[in-house]
């Protein structure tokens, strides 16, 4: 079962893979039809293992039979010794259901979506590759499996973004999210070999295993000696830190926007960002046993969700802010497991996916409408023409802002809580700039909701004659997901973090009794359960007064804060200060290193000025001939020179 | 069965093919086409018989097998020796395997002289295979020394404009390590009177001697890698290389210099390798970040690709001289899949260059849009490069890594920056070569691969995945071997500290 719900899309993959390289040239019905196989090829496959998915999930989940299946060997060196496995238990049930479900319902979507794109069978080919790795991240049973998962997103992630791959921009963004990645991914790979070393095993249940046991060994690394697990958590946390933006390594995500709108909502929102916290909650009977570790995911954490969230405020591509708040609400789930509540997090993840991946594939309905329009400047007052969209698009801005009843609310509000319930100083750190985020958050959701759909429209004529309602087969995903922003917190709150949530986790996720912060959440006091929204209500009510009833106000907001409305605006300049710092003086050192190092000083003091010297002592000697072979066979009578005049002095001797 | 001398056959077979081609006469058109034919069968049936050795080769003993030993200098206790052990079958495998793959990937592309280039080609063969097989010193010697013959040729007479300047520049490099080499030969001949290399492994040099036995072979395998200060001879030899020339340089000629470590230097002088360790790391290390830099500004297709071969030999070499089993392992791998997949990128190289005729980055842009499955190739063999799980190129490289994380964290962080660089030199030449609008006037017409080139990419795809997904049929082959050399190594080093203890 598993590895069915693993490897169709795999096949998916490989299928339209083929497909993408049959040339159909100018004939449009071929094409047409060749799409469609395409179409159905990926998504068929697809839609089958979210089925087995869901299968496996109350079965795993619900009905507790957790298991590990070996699928072969992979690498065996010394006492390294890796197989391809797959590990399936409560933690990995709710990855698998969340990613194939959005995934079949992305494949679905972009079905309508990408229906005038040359390339489709590519594409669909792309997505199913992108499932199949997030799939081998999920259900890995050892690190370095996992690190395949790992890698297989960010390459697929690579492709996505570079989906359109005539626009220069994005062509840089692929590359800058591969890169930045990759800085990540050195710190994973890291951790892994710092696990290997203090266990022996990267393998995941011999390491949880041994965990408590080596809680007080030490590593010696980078000319000191630490605690082992400590250096474990942080370098693992690094690679979490990259693939789910956070701050520091989140430059990549904004720009990942110029992808196709349906892989936003995929890999940018709903599954492969969350594969840090996933690596996170996965690595629980090690980070237990981290105080340090624990506190910088927190700071780290909390400290994304407010930075994201003020930049989301000032942005005006639609998707943009729709990104930005991906970031910030990653940080949420950061700070969850910060705090020891990882399995709040995991739900906060889960309840997220469905309402990010809602709105950005509304968002994606709204730029179809607009005829490929991001900028929420140029649009407005569209409402009545795509209510659907609309309705969805406030569903999924209530589920993000966390009003009740919505799914949003029950998971935010029991992270906030836990928080708080930590009674640490990073654990306060945390929920206050999580209540703050809190009120952005809510702002920015509805300024993006008015300036896209209300006031006067903004776009010219020709767009706005144009805007229309999206066809069915993007819609009725849209529905699926929008069930899941109403229903998930509800349904899921007793498995997740309820009565019921020992016995659902079972071992997947180990808390220590003495972090407590997950069971004090269920008793804090009123204002702590009502803050959040409260400043959620408040951020709507105040995003209405500046852009619905009084539309001067931001201008005049913008004009009074100018210095920090610029910071923020551009950013916080951390690309300028990257660019600076990184890749500028990699390119000069580069150049540097070449003409002088190579050039100037190795080959001017060796080969060049022998040559020279040669050359010089052979136009003497004037009976040289250019050509190597002359030279080769020269070395080469010096060597049968050596080689018989040892021979005679031996013989002699 | 041991008394077939199939390694000899497998040796030799090659060259009786370049004599064949060699007094082919008659109509210039018809002796090419002969040439050509003959030299792909030959090198076919060579492949061929070299899977007998694959089937047949017992994974269960450190011994050499396939052994012949003939009297050669009686006397002098010289005699013809070759055998295989676990590290070098694959080798003898890699060669026999990039060999076809080169005579069919120069099938359209040398026009001028095809058959004394397809007799060279043969001739090469004939001495990369003797080289990892050989088990005498001076037939080692004389393989590896013969094998740069066919290669001078290959760059000399089908090489670029500037040949003159890289075979001046390779030769100066050689020739010194050559001599040095040489040298220590003759005096380890003295010192232990044999040539035997299994006897010569198991003799004890004095730890002075060691040293400067050491240097000697250093100064030539350092060459050959090419490690960091003597690497410039690299990017000007495949610069003015024909595609197949660059193809077997990267393929096999490079891995001499790091077979010669693990066959010379680790059991021959164990107690220098460990005082000389230091120097490797730092040498490799810079060699690793050094050179991608230099890869991320270069221009030249080849010169990019040349770069980040010295950066991945920086992984081979900082690898073998881990003494675990994870890093030997790791680095021999990394050396078998970098034959692989620089070998393809090379020919990579060369597809685009049969047709535009320049390697310069800035004439190429949207290639994708002509050729897609150029495309597709061309980015699996980047990801490979890149070493992305799942390729050959990251089992290598991670074993290397987890190797050096034990002796060396500082070392293995330093080298691992070399997978993030690798990383953007690698992006960065796809995008702007094949991504991007089609806009050049030169590009407009170009064609995708044709069939013989797909046929010269497929094994080495499927290799590539092969040797990611399930790395444990080759890694079998070495684990024996390796764990005798590590094995001999510390017995060897632990001997010393017991003699220098004594002595105090």
């Amino acid at each position: 079962m598993i590895k069915a719900i693993v490897f169709l899309p795999l096949l998916g993959f490989v299928i339209s893979g083929i497909m993408a390289f049959i040339d159909t040239g100018d004939d449009k019905h071929k094409k047409h039809r060749l799409d469609l196989m395409a179409q159905i090829a990926t998504a068929a496959p697809m839609l089958i293992s979210m089925v087995l998915a869901w299968i496996v999930f109350n079965d795993v989940g619900l009905n507790g039979n957790a298991y590990v299946v070996q699928v072969m060997t992979w690498i065996q060196s010394g006492d390294l010794d890796l197989n391809w496995s797959f590990r399936v238990d409560t933690l990995t049930a709710v990855m698998l259901v969340v990613v194939t479900t959005v995934s079949a319902m992305v494949h679905v979507y972009s079905i309508g979506y990408m229906h005038h794109d040359p390339d489709v069978p590519r594409f669909m080919a792309y997505l199913s590759l992108f499932t199949f790795a997030m799939l081998m991240l999920v259900t890995a049973d050892n690190l370095v499996q996992m690190f395949f998962g790992w890698e297989g997103v960010g390459l697929a992630s690579y492709l996505l973004i570079g989906f359109w791959y005539t626009k220069p921009s994005a062509n840089a963004a692929a590359i800058k999210a591969f890169v930045v990645n990759r800085v990540g991914d050195f710190g994973f790979v890291l951790g892994i070999f710092a696990t290997f070393v203090i266990f022996g095993t990267v393998n995941l249940s011999e390491i949880f295993a041994r965990a408590s046991e080596l809680n007080s060994a030490t590593i010696s690394i980078f000319s000191g000696e630490y605690h082992a697990i400590t250096v474990i958590c942080l370098l693992l946390f690094v690679g979490a830190m990259g693939k789910s933006a956070q701050l520091g390594l989140h430059t990549w995500l904004p720009d990942a926007m110029e992808g196709p709108t349906p892989v936003s909502a995929l890999i940018h929102a709903a599954t492969m960002v969350t594969a840090g916290v996933f690596l996170v909650a996965r690595m629980s009977p090690l980070f237990e046993y981290s105080d340090l570790a624990l506190q910088v995911v927190t700071i780290v954490g909390a400290s994304t969700a407010i930075f994201a969230a003020t930049i989301g405020c000032t942005q005006f591509d639609i998707k943009r802010v729709i990104a930005y708040s991906t970031c910030s609400q990653l940080g949420y789930m950061f700070f969850a497991m910060g705090v020891s509540a990882y399995s709040a997090g995991i739900f906060h993840l889960m309840t997220h996916a469905f309402f990010k991946a809602l709105l950005f594939l509304g968002a994606g309905s709204v730029i179809h409408a607009m005829s490929d329009e991001q900028d929420m400047r140029k649009m407005g007052g569209i409402w009545k023409m795509i209510p659907v969209t609309y309705v969805l698009m406030w569903i999924g801005s209530l589920a993000l802002a966390g009003v009740w009843p919505f799914a949003g609310f029950y998971s935010k509000d029991i992270v906030l809580e836990a928080a708080w319930a930590a009674h640490s100083a990073v654990g306060g750190y945390a929920f206050w700039l999580g209540i703050a985020a809190a009120f952005l958050t809510a702002f920015y959701s509805w300024r993006l909701i008015i300036m896209t759909f209300h006031g006067t429209p903004r776009a010219d004529e020709k767009t706005m004659a144009h805007v229309h309602e999206s066809p069915k087969i993007m819609i009725a995903p849209l529905l699926v997901l929008a069930f899941g922003a109403c229903f998930a917190g509800i349904i899921g709150y007793n498995w997740f973090i309820g009565e019921g949530a020992g016995e659902f986790w079972a071992n997947s996720i180990l808390i220590l009794p003495t972090h407590t912060a997950l069971e004090d959440a269920h008793h804090v006091p009123m204002w702590v359960k009502y803050l959040p929204l409260a400043v959620g209500a408040a951020g709507i009510a105040v995003a209405y007064v500046m852009y619905m009833f009084v539309p001067s106000l931001p201008g005049l907001v913008v004009r009074a804060i100018r210095p920090v409305h610029k910071f923020v605006f551009n950013k916080w300049y951390f690309d300028e200060l990257y660019d600076a710092i990184f890749v500028k003086p990699a390119f000069q050192i580069g150049r540097e290193l070449w003409k002088t190092g190579d050039k100037a000083i190795i080959d001017g003091i060796g080969p060049d000025g022998v040559a020279s010297t040669a050359n010089d002592t052979a136009v003497r000697v004037g009976a040289l001939q250019s050509g190597y072979l002359y030279h080769y066979a020269f070395s080469m009578l010096i060597g049968v020179v050596f080689m018989v005049s040892w021979y005679l002095f031996a013989h002699a001797g | 069965m041991v008394n077939f001398p199939i390694l000899s056959i497998l040796t030799f077979l090659p060259l009786a093919g370049a004599a064949f081609i060699l007094i082919m006469r008659g109509d210039d058109v018809v002796v090419a086409n002969g040439a050509r034919k003959m030299a792909l069968w030959t090198s076919l049936i060579t492949f061929a018989l070299s899977l007998f050795l694959w089937f047949n080769f017992d994974q269960t003993t450190a011994q050499f097998q396939f052994t012949e030993r003939h009297e050669w200098i009686p006397g002098y206790n010289i005699s013809y020796y070759i055998g295989l052990d676990g590290i070098s079958l694959l080798f003898v495998m890699l060669t026999t395997l990039l060999t076809p793959i080169c005579v069919l990937a120069s099938w359209e592309s040398i026009k001028t002289r095809v058959k004394e280039f397809m007799a060279a080609f043969l001739v090469l063969e004939t001495m990369m295979i003797g080289m990892f097989s050989a088990l005498d010193l001076v037939v080692f010697y004389v393989f590896f020394e013969a094998v740069l013959i066919p290669m001078f040729l290959i760059i000399g007479v089908w090489g670029g404009p500037n040949r003159v300047y890289a075979s001046f520049k390779f030769f100066l490099y050689t020739l010194l390590g050559s001599v040095l080499m040489l040298l220590a030969i003759l005096i380890m001949y003295i010192d232990a009177g044999t040539t035997d290399m299994p006897a010569l492994m198991a003799a004890n040099f004095s730890p002075g001697l060691q040293k400067w036995l050491w240097l000697a072979f250093f100064a030539s395998f350092a060459v050959k890698v090419p490690m960091w200060p003597v690497h410039t001879w690299l990017p000007d030899a495949h610069v003015e290389a024909p595609t197949a020339g660059s193809v077997i340089l990267a393929g096999v000629l490079l891995k001499f210099g790091g077979y010669g470590f693990l066959r010379f230097s680790l059991p021959m002088f164990p107690d220098a390798t460990v005082y000389f360790t230091p120097l490797i790391f730092s040498l490799s290390v810079v060699a690793v970040i050094y050179t991608s830099l230099v890869a991320l500004v270069q221009h030249d297709m080849k010169k990019l690709i040349a770069y980040s071969s010295i950066a991945h030999m920086g992984f081979v070499t900082a690898g073998t001289f881990t003494l675990n089993v994870q890093g030997v392992e790791g680095a021999i791998y990394q050396m078998l899949s970098h034959g692989i997949v620089s070998a393809a990128l090379f020919l990579v190289v060369g597809v685009v260059y049969d047709r535009i005729h320049s390697r310069e980055i800035s004439d190429y842009g949207g290639l994708i849009h002509r050729m897609p499955a150029y495309g597709l190739v061309f980015m699996v063999f980047m990801m490979a490069s890149v070493g992305l799980p799942g390729t050959g190129g990251f089992v290598g490289e991670f074993l290397v890594l987890v190797g050096i994380f034990k002796v060396n964290t500082w070392v293995a962080a330093l080298a691992a920056t070399g997978v993030i660089l690798g990383a953007a030199y690698m992006l960065y030449l796809y995008r702007r070569v094949v991504f991007g609008a089609l806009t050049k006037e030169s590009l407009l017409k170009i064609k995708d691969l044709n069939a013989r080139e797909i046929a010269v990419f497929a094994p080495l795809i499927i290799l590539t995945l092969w040797m990611g997904v399930y790395p444990v049929s080759f890694l079998d082959f070495m684990h024996v071997s390796v764990e005798n050399l590590i094995s001999q190594v510390n017995v060897a080093v632990d001997a010393a500290k017991v003699v220098t203890i004594a002595g105090n």
